[in-house]
């Protein structure tokens, strides 16, 4: 059974070297927090810029994925 | 498997999601939010109340392209941030496949992002919620969250540590109940929201409803899709070593 499906379990997996992964988590982290922020709380709490454009157009989006909103 | 391969992997999955999360928001939650903002204009007009002056975008577009706009962005922004902890994860979860990891960690994204903030601080609809305490729910919903996804992520690196001495099923017991036991502490401790007022319960239980279904059609989703992108570079891999190794053998 293990020999004849290539995708067996294979019992040790090699780990990817966290000095390998930091540079890529760093910067997902980064961009990703920035994108979850302007839609998740941007010109709620604080706005950056101000105004309520932000808000107005992810209004529902906000809503629905269960950020509080106004 | 190097880490690039896990952050196209989950910003493809994060791209499903986020339609998955649209259609599902746009076709579930877009009743009772049509409903809530229609109770939200009769109480403004009555208290003369109005919206402060600034853009205004139509129902027409916050309902779809705007929808859109946040149910993509957020799936994506999940996607490689879920893509890339899957990455970590990867050989370091005690002798389990890829595969097996991966589908770990968005079940537990899941559970710490979504699942349980929701309970304590679920998602409102418009005419819900005072606008003069949005910097009050802001600071706790954000804390609750980041205390939620630093307690899973605390919980998962002791399972690693305790796995080898204590075995699966006690480490899942010990790293499950640990987390459960400070998330139920600090729901406890934490402030209770209440704005509802006289908002009318079914339409609120029908919005609730319909964002934790759009929360788990979008969680789902990732976690299908990347699981799946996964295994197929996995097989592809394997295939590769096996061939390469009969060529050496040769």
């Amino acid at each position: 059974m293990a020999i004849a499906t290539p995708a067996a379990p294979t019992v040790d997996v090699p780990a990817i070297p966290l000095r390998q992964l930091l540079p890529w988590l760093a910067f997902t982290a980064l961009l990703g927090l920035l994108v979850i922020f302007f839609v998740s709380a941007d010109q709620g709490a604080i706005s950056i810029p101000a105004g309520n454009a932000i808000h107005e157009w992810v209004h529902d989006g906000r809503h629905l994925l269960g950020y509080p909103c106004h | 498997m190097t880490p690039r391969t896990f952050l196209v992997h989950g910003l493809l999955a994060g791209l499903f999601a986020g339609i998955a999360a649209f259609l599902v928001a746009h076709a579930l939650g877009e009743p009772p939010l049509e409903t809530a903002i229609s109770l939200e204009q009769e109480h403004s007009h009555e208290s003369g109340h109005e919206h402060e002056n600034g853009v205004t975008v139509s129902r027409e577009n916050q309902s779809t392209w705007g929808l859109a706009t946040g149910t993509l962005a957020i799936g994506a922004a999940l996607g490689g941030l879920v893509g890339l902890a899957a990455a970590v994860a990867l050989g370091r979860l005690g002798r389990i496949r890829a595969t097996q990891s991966t589908a770990l960690v968005a079940l537990v994204g899941f559970v710490a992002v979504a699942l349980v903030p929701f309970l304590k601080y679920p998602a409102t609809p418009p005419a819900v919620g005072d606008p003069d305490t949005i910097g009050h729910r802001t600071a706790l919903y954000f804390s609750f969250l980041g205390l939620s996804v630093l307690a899973a992520i605390a919980a998962v690196v002791l399972a690693a540590r305790l796995l080898p001495r204590l075995g699966t099923y006690r480490t899942v017991l010990a790293a499950a109940g640990g987390y459960l036991v400070v998330m139920v502490l600090a729901a406890e401790l934490m402030p209770t929201v209440d704005e509802v007022g006289s908002f009318p319960a079914s339409t609120l239980w029908e919005f609730r409803r319909s964002s934790i279904t759009t929360l788990a059609s979008l969680w789902a989703v990732l976690g299908v899709a990347l699981v799946g992108l996964v295994g197929r570079t996995q097989e592809k891999l394997a295939v590769e070593n096996a061939r390469r190794e009969l060529a050496a053998s040769l």
